[in-house]
């Protein structure tokens, strides 16, 4: 079984090499036109660099206090600093060049390396990648960074349908190509992938990032079969950006030694996401909205939902721009963001009755940027969340202050 | 800064209100030390929990957690419902040999769920609500046997009968408890078939979610004694915590069209059955100690005619009997059953009226009672029965 899984990965690498160089002889070579799509974040992180070491080391700190409440419950106020992320980044030997990404959530408790992967460029159109790699679906995966967001909590659809941050072990290749104003990014990427627990977890429903828990997914796959992430995405200044990008394949374990345990179950994921600005007004929009079909047995529990939805929409506004106490060139943006997700879309076999499993959410927001990498924000939330049998919602809200901070 | 933390905190306002707490079904009763208030939130909590194959789900289930079925430990939902099956008579349970009493009818990837053998008697059931359990409980049997008139000598029409079951050892005996040729009065259940919280709750793991206990070791799906799937501590937390889940209390009781008819519910003949007031015993836990209370029902069997014979019996009923439901909280079940009433043990019902429409045998008289109230009369028995 092992001989022919790495087999079928080694034709399947080759045959999107070969249409990537087919890609890249025909490219535009105005290779300086700087033009940078959500796929460039982990390039663009401000970075310290001491003298002359190779090796740039930065990072990023989210901190704030929460004061929340469900259904007439008051939770209280609580402080919560949700994450420190150290990047670290060097180029060594000519076109190679080596990016990390080591997360500690939870007080250190919870330790991720999100990102581990050495880049090979060969030129702007084909670069190879390989290592830990972050899978590129939707935007919000790759573009994660607490400095870049207006809103203390990440979007519902990128952590509790999409399952940011989300990576893997695996290779694969990305490139640019331009012309005209226009860049058009491609990523594909072949890397371990998602286990039965997506279907048999605590939140009880298909939850995908209930597989962000199984660590193993960095040394093996978890049934032979790797997982297909690939992502197009196309940039004008004048218009924004838009990726498409789908990620799929076998997620559960159907063989063991040979021996058949279930038959193969599939998982697609397709995402949308998109941002834009209008000049005028300097009103930015960012969005991403994906679409998850799950092969679940018929024999299990309709709360694990087939079919998925939801995305999020932030909208932001710039109010004033200058001198805010000793911060010169601060901004100060008013904001909102509406979230969107359903669980389960369908209806209940026993009665036609809409199954629920919804969640809706609005945050609106105030963020003051006194300088580029440094954001504070004030935002209230709230959500109605509905369960599977669509009862009555329980809504709750919460004021969030804090502040995300690269360093 | 620390004027918007003082703003935020005094933006309480803006923290979404609650239900008030009598419209809701769930939340612990008054009166708890804080011993019980604990044990209260750790029961809580392991009613909610999920199980999954890593904890020893299944093979074959019916539900995940106790809450997927007794959501908001209100009423269960179709999608729930679970089938008993195998036994008609008096004989016992013919079909243990294929899996019965109860059908597992899910299963965890990789194995196939049980499926419900060729000629096999059966019986839908629909989870009841869980609430005011402990009230219930502490009724003592010299009570119940006080209200029974199984061969009917005041001639209402209305006998009612204790059912007398054989008890596993595990249970432990309440006080006061009558026997009766090795039999003991059991009274929960749609049949009334489980002595006591413990007793339901062990079963519950068991054949519902395909967890073993050190009180029901045998795997339903191989048929073997296997190790504990649980913590039995967590099985007491269980049953702490359902014994201590308040009772729904009425609302609106003041409006004349509800006063109006809880007067016709108690002289058409519906109180017969669903006996408004009870009183519980001695109970160490003194929120549940001689206390009266208004369960709306006599914990008794009843014969409702031919129609409620779905072929399938256990325990001391016979197929047509079934234990009188409490009807407090029947106004806000539908808030647990996704906005539509399925009432009467499989959820055949879809308003109140269809269910007390559809009481035949020893509720005939009432039932004909009800079918004679003008539309005016209706609508306040109707309006009563909501406000509970
Ligand atoms: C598959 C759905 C389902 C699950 C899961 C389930 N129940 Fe139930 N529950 C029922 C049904 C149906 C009944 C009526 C059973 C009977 O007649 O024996 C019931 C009855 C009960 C009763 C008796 C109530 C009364 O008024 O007589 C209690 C107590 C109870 N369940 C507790 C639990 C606990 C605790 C769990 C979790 C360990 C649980 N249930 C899991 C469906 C379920
Ligand atoms: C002879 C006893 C008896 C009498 C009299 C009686 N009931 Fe019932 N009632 C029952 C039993 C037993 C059930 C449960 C049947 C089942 O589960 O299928 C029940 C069920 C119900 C239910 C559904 C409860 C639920 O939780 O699903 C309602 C409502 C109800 N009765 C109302 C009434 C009203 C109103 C009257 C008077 C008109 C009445 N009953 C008279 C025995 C009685």
């Amino acid at each position: 079984m092992m001989k022919t899984s790495i087999y079928t990965f080694k034709i399947k690498l080759f045959a999107i090499a070969l249409l990537m160089s087919a890609f890249a002889t025909a490219q535009d070579n105005s290779d300086s036109t700087i033009a940078s799509l959500n796929m460039d974040a982990v390039y663009e992180r401000p970075f310290i660099t001491q003298g002359k070491l190779p090796v740039a080391i930065g990072g990023y700190l989210e901190a704030n206090m929460i004061y929340a409440g469900e259904e007439g419950v008051n939770e209280g106020l609580s402080f919560q600093a949700r994450r420190l992320t150290m990047f670290m980044s060097s180029s060594f030997g000519k076109n190679l060049s080596f990016l990390s990404e080591i997360e500690f959530e939870e007080g250190g408790h919870e330790i991720n390396i999100e990102f581990a992967a050495m880049d090979w460029y060969i030129n702007s159109g084909l670069k190879f990648r390989g290592g830990i790699i972050m899978n590129p679906i939707g935007a919000f995966n790759q573009n994660h960074d607490g400095p870049n967001w207006e809103f203390i909590e990440r979007p519902n659809s990128a952590t509790q349908l999409l399952p940011a941050t989300w990576s893997n072990a695996g290779f694969g290749l990305h490139g640019k190509f331009f012309k005209k104003g226009w860049t058009l990014g491609y990523e594909a990427y072949l890397t371990n992938g998602f286990d039965n627990s997506i279907i048999d977890n605590e939140e009880h429903k298909t939850f995908l990032a209930a597989s962000k828990d199984n660590s193993e997914r960095f040394e093996e796959s978890s049934n032979g079969k790797s997982l297909f992430t690939g992502k197009l995405a196309l940039k004008h200044p004048k218009y924004g950006e838009l990726g498409f990008s789908y990620m799929g394949g076998v997620y559960n374990k159907f063989e063991e030694e040979g021996l058949t345990l279930d038959q193969e179950r599939s998982l697609s994921v397709y995402a949308i996401d998109f941002n834009t600005e209008i000049k005028r007004t300097g009103t930015r929009f960012i969005g991403e909205f994906a679409w998850v079909e799950v092969d679940v047995p018929d024999t299990y529990l309709q709360e694990y939902g087939e079919r998925q939805f939801g995305g999020f929409l932030d909208i932001i506004q710039p109010v004033y721009t200058g001198k805010v106490m000793d911060w010169n060139k601060a901004v100060i943006n008013i904001a909102a963001r509406f979230d969107y997700v359903d669980w389960n879309d369908g209806t209940i076999i026993e009665t036609g009755g809409n199954i629920g499993d919804e969640l809706i959410a609005f945050t609106p927001a105030i963020s003051l940027r006194p300088t580029k990498q440094t954001v504070f924000r004030a935002n209230y939330r709230y959500q109605i969340q509905n369960d599977f049998l669509d009862n009555p919602g329980a809504k709750s809200a919460a004021w969030m202050l804090g502040f995300s901070t690269y360093f | 800064m620390s004027l918007l933390v003082l703003g935020m905190v005094s933006c309480e306002k803006v923290l979404p209100g609650g239900p008030v707490d009598n419209e809701l079904l769930d939340g612990p009763m008054s009166g708890l030390t804080i011993e019980q208030q604990n044990l209260f939130l750790k029961g809580d909590e392991a009613f909610g929990e999920i199980y999954t194959v890593e904890k020893g789900l299944g093979p074959t289930f019916v539900a995940t957690s106790c809450s997927s079925c007794h959501t908001g430990d209100g009423k269960g939902h179709p999608n729930k419902a679970l089938i008993r099956f195998g036994q008609s008579d008096h004989t016992g349970n013919q079909f243990l040999h294929l899996g019965g009493p109860q059908l597992q009818n899910r299963s965890i990837p990789g194995y196939a769920p049980e499926e419900l053998p060729a000629g096999a008697p059966q019986a839908k059931l629909l989870a009841p609500a869980t609430v005011g359990l402990g009230l219930l409980d502490a009724v003592s049997d010299e009570t119940l046997i006080a209200m029974s008139d199984p061969s009917d000598l005041n001639n209402d029409g209305v006998s009612g009968k204790v059912a007398w079951t054989e008890i596993p050892d595990y249970v432990q005996l309440r006080p006061g408890a009558i026997e009766n040729e090795g039999k003991y009065i059991s009274r929960f259940g749609k049949k009334a078939a489980a002595y006591n919280i413990l007793h339901q709750v062990s079963k519950a793991l068991n054949q519902d979610i395909g967890i073993t206990s050190v009180y029901e070791p045998i795997d339903p799906y191989s048929g073997m004694e296997i190790d504990p799937e649980i913590e039995t501590v967590k099985i007491h937390h269980l049953v702490s915590y359902l014994k201590t889940v308040k009772a729904p209390t009425q609302r609106d009781e003041n409006n004349p069209d509800v006063l109006a008819g809880e007067e016709l519910f108690n002289t058409i003949g519906c109180a017969n059955c669903h006996m408004p007031s009870l009183t519980t015993g001695y109970s160490p836990i003194a929120a549940l100690s001689e206390k009266t209370f208004h369960p709306y029902t006599d914990l008794l069997l009843h014969d409702l005619g031919p129609s409620f014979d779905d072929g399938y019996t256990e325990g001391a009923a016979e197929r047509s009997e079934w234990r009188t439901p409490p009807l407090w909280g029947l106004g806000l079940v539908k808030d647990a059953q996704g906005g539509d009433y399925y009432l009467l043990h499989d959820g055949r019902a879809h308003s109140i009226e269809e269910a007390i429409q559809s009481h035949g045998g020893e509720a005939e008289n009432a039932n004909s009672n009800f079918s004679s109230l003008s539309e005016e009369e209706k609508g306040q028995l109707i309006s009563f029965l909501e406000s509970l």
